[in-house]
């Protein structure tokens, strides 16, 4: 996260994404975010060595970018604040994994280069997945899974809350981020001496803006519950869309194994 | 601190998800009962204000480089441990959905690692108990520097532990648990002084805010045992399951040292060593976390828990002794 006028792009960006009227949008949202886990549970069950059962999981993220219209690109992009904290972990295991498994041609590939490889492809396709479900089905979709999957309101309520409130306070934020630095050109940052004043108004401001936000809510008969939209059941396609991905994961996890054999 | 769903293993998720959804069930049961209908949409308020703040650098006095704010403690001292966890729980969510900071799959982990530490030891065993009984602007930056760098040192161990039983990285214990608590000793200090400013500023100009929410987070020691006992078992009962059966970062450098994973006596010793390890083979419950002739998993498990009873026993055991010894002295 630079900054905040990136990220405020960023949250408008995958709102306008989830809007869309494309099929892998309509499909249930439970239905979707149960695949997207089934799928991050599978990628991180391969042995660290195993690039040959992780490379053909691929597949879905593929797929799910081609259904979804969105490029390579655009999910690199998304994932590129993470990515170096994973090469950094693993940066380490090509110089304290020595054991040669087997040779590429001349090029001996060691368990140390083999588990960067496979640390770097886990976290592609996990960071692909999670990314490609919030942007096919936005987050009251997430939410409103969460509550078919009984989780209870108030922590869900919590969760929406703040989505709802963020843009309201990150623009804040960034007008008295702005105001600052035009008072102090070519800062790296806000100096120490007034830090607790600039997060202070801030916070004093979010404070009565709460007051504010929660009498408006009480006026318009808010009741502790906040009424997610687009609440409907599961269809045929639906149950199709869990199943086949289902099954395409089990045959990659157990079938390609047992067929190898 | 952010764990990315690649750096854990099933196993360690799943354990790391029960321990934190435990917390969380309790915290929602502890904000219920508060029974404040203002609450929910405050805790909303103040998660999007952290969440925005965490977004605006901060210059590190004498480093030419800049930070930001994490959080943890910043919002259980606005909302008391709960409404803080929770409203800490809901940021994390939106930062791993909407910016892929965190993973999803391993959400459980950095809920422990981030709001756990933050909100419950940091909040609740450092901070309340320096600003308790006077609230002054040296005692609330003491106790923010002291509770952010704690947690935070906690958050970083953490992640080293669930890393490493996930056998993703290379590097030993001890090499990974270097280069992992310094940063984060750097990071937890001007996450203190940060959080202490903004503290001291709001004490300064409203300080019936502070007030009446600190006032409010009350926790019995009975319930400070109880989470910190139920926590133990999961990681113990749970965790220990999961561990490699690989030598440990010790035993592993020592390995590489003297090529066997123990150290052997030095001869004029030997007979010694050879007593006492034969009396601790005998007096030893559950020797090498397993139990005696049997190698099934549920010894490592109920090791596991056995120790975290043993610990926590000792713990309470010990509090309840200074207990009493405090008010003998009261009474004479």
């Amino acid at each position: 996260m630079a900054n905040i006028k990136d990220a405020l792009f960023e949250v408008h960006e995958l709102e306008e994404l989830a809007l869309r009227d494309l099929e892998i949008n309509r499909v249930h949202p439970l239905a979707k975010l149960l695949i997207t886990i089934s799928y991050m549970v599978l990628v991180v069950s391969y042995h660290k060595y195993d690039i040959w059962g992780l490379l053909p999981l691929i597949i879905y993220p593929i797929v799910l970018m081609r259904l979804s219209e969105i490029s390579l690109k655009d999910c690199f992009r998304k994932i590129r604040g993470i990515l170096p904290l994973i090469l950094f972990i693993g940066l380490f295991n090509p110089f304290l994994d020595r054991e040669v498994l087997f040779m590429a041609g001349k090029l001996p590939i060691t368990g140390g280069i083999l588990s960067f490889l496979t640390l770097f492809l886990k976290g592609a396709y996990c960071l692909f997945a999670s990314f490609l479900l919030i942007a096919t089905t936005g987050i009251e979709g997430v939410c409103y899974s969460l509550r078919l999957l009984k989780l209870p309101g108030i922590l869900v309520n919590q969760f929406l809350l703040t989505y709802r409130y963020i843009t309201v306070l990150m623009k804040e934020a960034n007008a008295v981020y702005q105001a600052y630095s035009l008072r102090a050109p070519g800062e790296k940052g806000v100096k120490y001496k007034i830090w607790g004043s600039l997060l202070g108004q801030l916070f004093l401001r979010s404070i009565d803006r709460a007051g504010n936000l929660y009498e408006s809510m009480l006026l318009r008969g808010f009741e502790g519950e906040y009424y997610l939209t687009g609440k409907r059941k599961a269809e045929g396609k639906d149950y199709a869309y869990f199943v086949l991905w289902a099954g395409i994961f089990l045959i990659l996890r157990v079938g390609i194994r047992y067929l190898m054999k | 601190m952010h764990m990315a769903d690649a750096l854990i293993a099933p196993a360690v998720a799943a354990t790391m998800f029960a321990a934190s959804g435990i917390t969380t069930a309790y915290s929602m049961k502890e904000v219920k009962q508060e029974n404040d209908p203002r609450k929910i949409p405050t805790m909303g308020v103040m998660s999007a204000f952290v969440f925005a703040t965490q977004m605006i650098n901060f210059t590190i006095p004498g480093t030419g480089s800049s930070g930001h704010l994490c959080g943890g403690l910043l919002l259980s001292i606005m909302l008391g441990p709960y409404a803080g966890f929770l409203s800490m729980v809901s940021v994390l969510l939106i930062q791993c959905l909407l910016f892929a900071d965190g993973g999803l799959l391993a959400l459980g982990a950095n809920i422990w690692n981030m709001a756990f530490y933050g909100c419950f030891v940091g909040y609740l065993l450092i901070y309340r108990p320096i600003t308790k009984k006077k609230l002054n602007n040296t005692r609330i930056m003491a106790a923010s520097i002291l509770g952010s760098v704690i947690s935070l040192q906690l958050g970083a161990f953490s992640v080293t532990i669930q890393t490493l039983l996930s056998g993703i990285t290379a590097l030993s214990f001890g090499q990974f648990l270097a280069l992992m608590q310094p940063i984060h000793l750097a990071i937890g200090a001007v996450e203190g002084l940060i959080t202490g400013a903004v503290i001291i500023f709001v004490y300064n100009t409203r300080p019936e805010i502070l007030k009446t929410e600190t006032l409010k987070a009350r926790m019995s020691f009975k319930q400070v045992i109880a989470i910190l006992g139920v926590s133990v078992v999961i990681i113990g009962g749970g965790l220990s399951l999961v561990a490699s059966g690989n030598p440990d970062g010790l035993e592993w450098s020592i390995e590489k040292v003297t090529g066997s994973t123990e150290i052997e006596a030095q001869k004029e010793y030997s007979s010694a060593v050879d007593t006492a390890a034969a009396i601790q083979e005998k007096t030893a419950l559950l020797p090498d976390y397993a139990f005696r002739d049997s190698e099934s998993p549920a010894g490592t498990s109920f090791s596991g828990v056995a120790g975290a009873f043993i610990v926590a026993g000792l713990t309470i055991g010990l509090s309840l002794l200074f207990k009493l010894f405090r008010k003998k002295g009261k009474t004479t």
